[in-house]
């Protein structure tokens, strides 16, 4: 996917938690297609918060987030999931899979639940499986692999129904190096394909490997805004 | 505060919902249990303890007062074996004219009534008990007995009975009363027997007196009769003008209330048995569900021994709240059912007992403690480490394969996994589905009861279409006395305007009589048919309706009475001449005061009863005849021989029946709601457990809407099941407990009273357990579809 105009584009958005200090103040962020942001900050920055209005997991309380053309902020729980479908692809960072279905059926239901034809699906999530290097385990069920696998097959469920946008939040967060490496060097491949990517993290190695933007958030305000030609660390 | 205290202040509330769950479940257990209990209670014996609660009469023996003066009946009292008396007093026996403001149907009078007159309720002997109102302290008031077989009355309104100086009195009923030894159909103050005795008297009716004795032997027929020939020792021949012991009074009420017992028995016994099963199930799968915290707590350095306490204390709390509130909830209820189990069974004061109470509470709360004991022991035996991972999603490999099964099915995604999940959790899924087949048991027996039940009452009635009595209703003004008497209008003319009356497809005639059989010196209810009554619609358990004189359908009591089968001939004494009868079959008789009966033609009692003539005409109405036209037009035709027609059998439903259908409804609603609680929690567990399962399907795009398809489907596969194999177990309830209720009324009952189960019911009561699962899934699967994805996510 190469870029077409904005993705994202959050102007202003505003959100305050009962118990605490605001998560979000006045942020205003343009996401362009195709481009690979890493969103920075340490913890309770305000990171988490701002992927969930992009994911359409939290809305604000003033402000507007428009996701592929779509006004998340004003969707009900039903446009929500429905969005969540069709526009965007989530990967977290303990890889929140299905403890009891296999590999296959974990990548399948996203498209399954679009009501994308079964064989179609099938070929679809074959065909991930196959692109990630985990077709051997289509059949095995999730409690069976390493982390890097779970993470690669978390990813292969994201990206099932073709999202224009792929949200991570610590993809690496729970993995060891060698696993790290690898979801670091998948999230390159995807991005060099075209697939917009937005990263929550704080590993800033992450950042500079996949990344060719860089944007800090401390105390719920957006610090730092940088872009690079290529992730900074390919660049070095 | 300890750190233990904390722990379980903290558990209880942060698990509000279930919490919530452990208090309710507990409270419908125990209000369950009370009412279970104390039907129970109620159902042991109902008579033998109303009887001995109220010192009952076991010889009530009614004297001439012409014959011997109420000082030489009071001294009886000094006969040797007498242990306590009361009395005596005097009586009259009245004929109400009416009730004010209440219309009796045509062809209805109010029967007579045996007054007696007593300054207070209670005493030595007969303690009578007060059920509404008070006891007639003044002229003009009446205590009406609750077992009267006249129209029921309620305090306040006004009875019309002759007067002495002529025309009618009015006596004021101030209260309603009920003596299990029955020693009378009303009460009044004694000073007003004088006034009634003289009306009485010009109306040709009788005046007494009435003493009440218990003995230090009656506990045989024959000692009773001892006892009774002791009393009318002393006394002038004839003094004695009549006699009831407690044996017979006993035995009828038995014959009209043993039926009942198994019902409630059961009933009974099904809402103790569901009360244990939900909260064990509740309460173990509270605590199981917190294994994971248990871990957590043994990582901080919590004993096997402090976990323990920690949880029986947190499944404690909620505990007795529910127990309180059910105990108090339960002896509520346990009025209102033990207010229409007195009606059933004929007795009074019938009151949760403080046993039951006590031994239910202690029960649950047993229960409760010793369930968490038990399942927190086992987690708190668990490696610490073992503890932390387990108890959030199901033990992986469990149910794949209905899982795989599931998925090939060509339904929406969201359905197929839910319809898989139960089969992830045999454990839990195992009580939910025991928890709906209890419900679907109560759901189905009860329909079964209630079919039967009505069968019954409709094997009272006959097909008939109009019916015609030849006794002709009071007429305004005049006393029940003064009516016809059976039998003694023209039932020739009466024929003769059926048969020329337009629309007359059948009719029969039927008279009733007394008789007695060879080998017994029981008296006989005989019923005579002039015409084929064939299609009467009386029920045959077997054989066939008699085709000719000389045969006749006799009650099952009756074959067990003259210890004769179908195909025998039995001789019936009429009026001194054997009659020899073949018995051509078993015909049921519903009816408790005619549990001795033959049915035959009238030709074969001509030769002892000639002059017997129809008291009763049933008439079958070609088709397409408006009954109501045909029986206006039948009374005018009818009107010189002081005949009424009336539309349909002139019978009402039951009492018993209107009060059976209602303890029906109430305790099956009772055992739906505990099966529903069941069922509830065990959802609510599982959503709970699978919220961050739920968070994920959410966050891939899983609509509300999908979310609540998915827990429903989840619920629908024990919901089948427990609907499926709870139908076949509620038909076999029936099919045993139908056939006690019969047989403690000596009773054989037809097919048609048993056999209520057809194709159409049976499928909607099997999918009675898929709605009691639906409608329990709805709350915790409502809360799963809104449940915010982030939240859910989030959520350990």
């Amino acid at each position: 996917m190469t870029g077409t105009g904005p993705v994202i584009q959050m102007d202003g958005v505003n959100r305050h938690f009962a118990d605490g200090p605001a998560a979000l103040r006045d942020v205003s962020l343009t996401v362009e297609a195709g481009e690979a942001v890493a969103i920075l900050g340490p913890s309770g920055s305000g990171k988490s918060t701002l992927l969930n209005m992009v994911a359409g997991l939290d809305r604000p309380d003033s402000g507007t987030v428009t996701v592929a053309g779509v006004r998340v902020d004003r969707l009900d729980e039903t446009g929500a999931a429905r969005y969540r479908r069709t526009r965007i692809g989530m990967v977290f960072q303990f890889f929140n899979l299905l403890d009891d279905l296999t590999v296959l059926d974990n990548v399948v239901l996203p498209a399954e639940m679009t009501g994308v034809a079964r064989g179609e699906a099938r070929r679809r999530a074959n065909g991930l499986l196959d692109t990630l290097g985990i077709t051997k385990h289509a059949r095995v069920y999730p409690g069976r692999l390493s982390g890097g696998e779970r993470q690669r097959v978390a990813v292969a469920r994201a990206l099932m129904n073709r999202p224009p946008l792929l949200l991570a939040d610590e993809p690496t967060g729970a993995l060891d190096s060698a696993s790290g490496e690898e979801v670091r060097a998948l999230l390159r491949e995807l991005h060099a394909d075209g697939q917009t990517i937005v990263v929550v993290t704080h590993d800033e190695s992450l950042a500079e490997s996949c990344a060719t933007r860089t944007v800090r958030i401390v105390d719920g305000r957006i610090a730092s805004d940088v872009r690079h030609n290529v992730p900074s660390a390919v660049a070095r | 505060m300890s750190a233990l205290g904390t722990v379980m202040r903290a558990g209880v509330r942060r698990r509000r919902v279930q919490t919530a769950v452990t208090g309710l479940a507990a409270m419908m257990a125990v209000t369950a249990s009370v009412l279970g209990g104390s039907l129970l209670v109620a159902s042991n014996a109902p008579f033998d303890h109303a009887f001995a609660q109220q010192n009952g009469a076991q010889l009530v023996v009614q004297f001439d007062s012409a014959k011997a003066s109420a000082d030489r009946v009071g001294a009886t009292a000094h006969v040797a074996g007498v242990t306590a008396t009361a009395g005596p007093f005097p009586t009259a026996s009245v004929n109400p004219s009416g009730v004010v403001g209440m219309e009796l149907p045509a062809g209805l009078s109010v029967p007579p009534m045996e007054l007696v007159g007593r300054a207070d309720a209670g005493g030595p002997v007969d303690d009578v008990s007060l059920t509404a109102g008070h006891w007639a302290s003044g002229p003009g008031q009446l205590v009406v007995s609750a077992d009267w077989t006249g129209p029921q009355l309620s305090v306040g309104q006004k009875v019309e009975v002759p007067a002495a100086s002529g025309g009618t009195a009015e006596l004021d009923v101030v209260g309603i009363a009920r003596s299990v030894s029955a020693t009378g159909d009303g009460w009044v103050a004694p000073d007003e027997i004088p006034a009634l005795a003289a009306a009485t008297s010009r109306e040709g009716g009788s005046t007494g007196l009435q003493m009440l004795y218990r003995f230090t032997a009656a506990s045989t027929a024959a000692q009773l009769a001892a006892d009774r020939a002791a009393v009318a020792a002393g006394l002038p021949s004839g003094a004695v003008s009549g006699s009831r012991d407690w044996l017979d009074v006993k035995n009828s009420n038995t014959s009209s209330t043993g039926i009942f017992i198994p019902f409630l028995t059961a009933f009974g016994l099904l809402g103790v048995l569901m009360s244990v099963l939900i909260v064990g199930n509740v309460v173990a799968g509270a605590v199981g569900s917190g294994t994971r915290r248990i871990g957590v707590l043994k990582a901080l350095g919590f004993t096997p021994g402090q976990v323990v306490r920690a949880y029986v204390g947190q499944a404690l709390i909620p505990a007795v709240v529910g127990t309180l509130l059910g105990a108090g909830l339960g002896n509520l209820a346990a009025g209102q059912v033990l207010g229409a189990t007195e009606q059933v069974y004929g007795t009074t004061s019938l009151t949760v007992a403080p046993s039951v109470d006590v031994a239910v509470m202690a029960g649950t709360l047993l229960m409760v403690s010793v369930t968490a004991c038990l399942t927190a022991l086992r987690a708190g035996r668990l490696r610490t480490v073992d503890a932390l991972t387990v108890g959030r999603t199901p033990q992986p490999g469990r149910g794949r394969r209905a899982a795989r099964i599931a998925r090939a099915l060509p339904l929406p995604r969201p359905v197929t996994m839910g319809l898989a999940q139960p089969f992830s959790r045999p454990a839990r899924s195992m009580a939910m589905v025991i928890a709906i087949l209890f419900g679907a048991v109560s759901v189905t027996f009860a329909y079964g009861l209630g079919t039967s039940l009505q069968r019954i009452q409709d094997a009272k009635k006959s097909n008939a279409d109009v019916t015609v009595l030849s006794v002709a209703p009071p007429l305004p003004g005049s006393t029940g006395a003064g009516a016809a008497k059976p039998g003694s209008v023209d039932t020739t003319a009466m024929t003769a305007a059926i048969e020329a009356q337009s629309g007359t497809r059948a009719w029969f005639g039927a008279a009733q009589s007394q008789v007695t059989a060879g080998g017994t010196t029981v008296a006989v209810n005989a019923t005579a048919f002039f015409g084929d009554a064939s299609w009467s619609g009386r029920q045959l358990v077997s054989g066939s309706w008699f085709t000719r004189p000389g045969e006749a359908v006799v009650s099952t009591p009756f074959l067990t009475a003259t210890g004769t089968k179908v195909g025998e001939t039995v001789v019936l004494n009429d009026h001194g001449k054997a009659i020899p009868v073949r018995i051509s079959g078993e015909v049921f008789v519903a009816s408790s005061g005619a549990a001795m009966s033959v049915l035959t033609d009238a030709r074969t009692l001509a030769a002892a009863e000639p002059d017997l003539r129809p008291q009763v005409f049933s008439i079958a109405l070609t088709s397409g005849t408006d009954p109501i036209r045909y029986t206006d037009a039948l009374n005018a035709a009818l009107r010189p021989t002081g005949a009424v027609a009336q539309v349909g059998d002139g019978g009402g439903a039951s009492q018993m029946v209107i009060l059976l259908d209602a303890l029906t409804g109430v305790l099956t609603l009772m055992l739906v709601v505990v099966a529903g609680l069941g069922v509830l929690n065990s959802v609510v567990l599982d959503t709970r457990e699978r919220v961050r399962d739920l968070g994920v399907v959410k966050a891939l795009g899983m609509t509300p809407r999908q979310t609540l398809a998915m827990v429903i489907a989840s619920v629908s596969v024990v919901g089948v099941v427990g609907g499926v194999v709870g139908v076949p177990i509620g038909v076999v309830l029936q099919r045993i407990v139908v056939p006690a209720m019969g047989q403690s009324a000596g009773l054989r009952l037809p097919g048609e009273v048993l056999d209520v189960y057809h194709a159409l019911p049976l499928t909607l009561l099997a999918l009675g357990g898929l709605v009691i699962a639906v409608l329990s899934a709805l709350l915790p699967a409502g809360w799963a579809a809104r449940t915010r994805t982030a939240v859910a996510l989030r959520t350990e």
